[in-house]
């Protein structure tokens, strides 16, 4: 279970709480989310554009 | 005058004042101009009087942007943190809200109580309208933020402008694909206002709801839950505004339809005159470039900034949507509209004026730079504004 953070606003996407105002349940991998997510709170950031914080450096 | 200061590791001491601090309770009380036309009113007896708030807005803040002209000053980076954490400020737009559930009561109880002539019941309807479109901006402010609470807010004063759908659509909508073609709150090159309206109403209704449905249908919801974040809004309007023709009869039906309209106007021209032309580039896989400062047209005119809580410092907001007004920044070399925001919504009434101001300015933009290929040009036009501007061959080297 990771987290993924939104580089422009800070969202902090984790895996083990999922995002329950979006309908993604506790345990949804982040790669489950579909293709065209966007960061919740901001919007202008998508996907590929999340940092995954277990890895150093790659997004 | 409060003191902010922070010790940055390389910069050492940083001590900053806001001088804008108690200037934002213009944002505040400034919905209370609603008033001035009905206190005129009934000191002198003109109903000529209740163009007040509409002369005030357009004519006196277009006048006093030109007057006090721009204001650059920007709060230090390191200050930002401790700005956004200050409670008055995250305040004055929360208590905003009242304000414009007041408005919208005094001055239908003004329509209900007494008999105006049509162009009187009119202009009162429009200065309640032009105020509730004040009420979007509130909403704008309060809406992009990741409170539950400033969230709930944003929707309870959408409800004044039977626009429940806005906050949804916008933040998921509009930012997401500002400055393409697939937005229609972004206006295109050769595209006038009315045209524009008539694209931007439905089109933004309609993807805030499927926005909202797509959410609801996650959650194994119906679009008709009582969760549905637009819905909940246009139950408040509904009750709000049936409670009015209850309470002062039918002549509510043409107020109210009038208020409600000219709102929405507001938001439209807003919307026109923010991204007119601008447009992001696409990638290799089709999707576009992230949203640049250069994607928005910017204001930093003093005056009508502290009516609207810095919106026209539009170019940071797009670029990072979750700032708070007070920490928004101003930019070198930002595509510059001549005067504020109201100043331009009378310019865009009248599209040959609009073109003739803002056409020249969008071509010379750095990175258009006379490349029609940069510009987000209205399709019917396409071929006529390849003929008037050039075939696409840059107009000059920079």
């Amino acid at each position: 279970m990771g987290t993924y953070l939104c580089p422009d606003c800070g969202y902090r996407y984790d895996e083990a709480k999922g995002d329950a105002h979006e309908g993604y349940p506790p345990a949804t991998k982040f790669a489950d989310l579909p293709d065209d997510f966007v960061c919740p709170d901001c919007a202008v950031r998508a996907k590929d554009d999340f940092i995954n914080e277990s890895t150093s450096d790659s997004k | 005058m409060k003191t902010f200061t922070v010790q940055d590791p390389n910069k050492g001491q940083i001590v900053y004042q806001d001088r804008k601090r108690y200037l934002w309770l213009a944002s505040l009380f400034y919905p209370m101009a609603a008033f001035s036309g009905i206190a005129l009113y009934l000191a002198f007896g003109s109903e000529a009087w209740l163009a007040m708030p509409l002369l005030m807005t357009y004519g006196g803040a277009s006048f006093f942007d030109w007057w006090f002209g721009e204001d650059k000053i920007n709060p230090p980076e390191e200050i930002v943190a401790a700005l956004e954490e200050d409670t008055y400020y995250r305040w004055l737009p929360l208590l905003t809200v009242p304000m414009h559930i007041v408005v919208l009561l005094v001055m239908a109880a003004f329509v209900g109580t007494h008999s105006l002539s049509i162009p009187g019941l009119v202009m009162v309807a429009l200065s309640a309208g032009l105020v509730s479109g004040l009420g979007i901006n509130t909403a704008h402010e309060l809406g992009h933020k990741k409170t539950k609470f400033e969230r709930w807010m944003a929707r309870i004063v959408l409800a004044v402008p039977a626009y429940g759908h806005f906050c949804v659509e916008h933040n998921r909508g509009h930012h997401r694909h500002v400055a393409t073609p697939n937005d229609p709150a972004s206006s295109r090159l050769g595209e006038n206002i009315y045209r524009f309206a008539l694209r931007e109403i439905p089109g933004c209704f309609k993807r805030g709801w499927a926005v909202e449905a797509e959410r609801l249908q996650r959650l194994g919801k119906s679009t008709w839950h009582y969760e549905n974040e637009v819905l909940q809004s246009y139950a408040l309007t509904a009750a709000l505004q049936i409670a009015l023709i209850a309470a002062f009869g039918w002549i509510m039906l043409p107020f109210l339809a009038i208020h409600n309209f000219f709102a929405w106007w507001q938001l439209t021209s807003a919307n026109y005159i923010e991204h007119y032309g601008l447009l992001r580039k696409q990638n290799a896989n089709g999707s576009y470039e992230h949203c640049q400062p250069w994607h928005s047209w910017n204001a930093d005119y003093f005056a009508s900034n502290m009516l609207l809580y810095q919106l026209e410092r539009h170019s940071d907001h797009h670029a990072h949507p979750t700032r708070r007004y007070q920490s928004l920044r101003s930019f070198p070399d930002l595509p510059t509209l001549p005067n504020g925001y109201f100043g331009m919504y009378m310019v865009a009434l009248i599209p040959p004026l609009w073109y003739f101001v803002m056409d020249k300015r969008l071509l010379a933009l750095p990175h258009i730079n006379g490349d029609l290929s940069r510009v987000n040009i209205d399709p019917a036009r396409r071929t006529e504004m390849l003929e008037r501007y050039g075939s696409g061959a840059p107009l000059q080297a920079a």
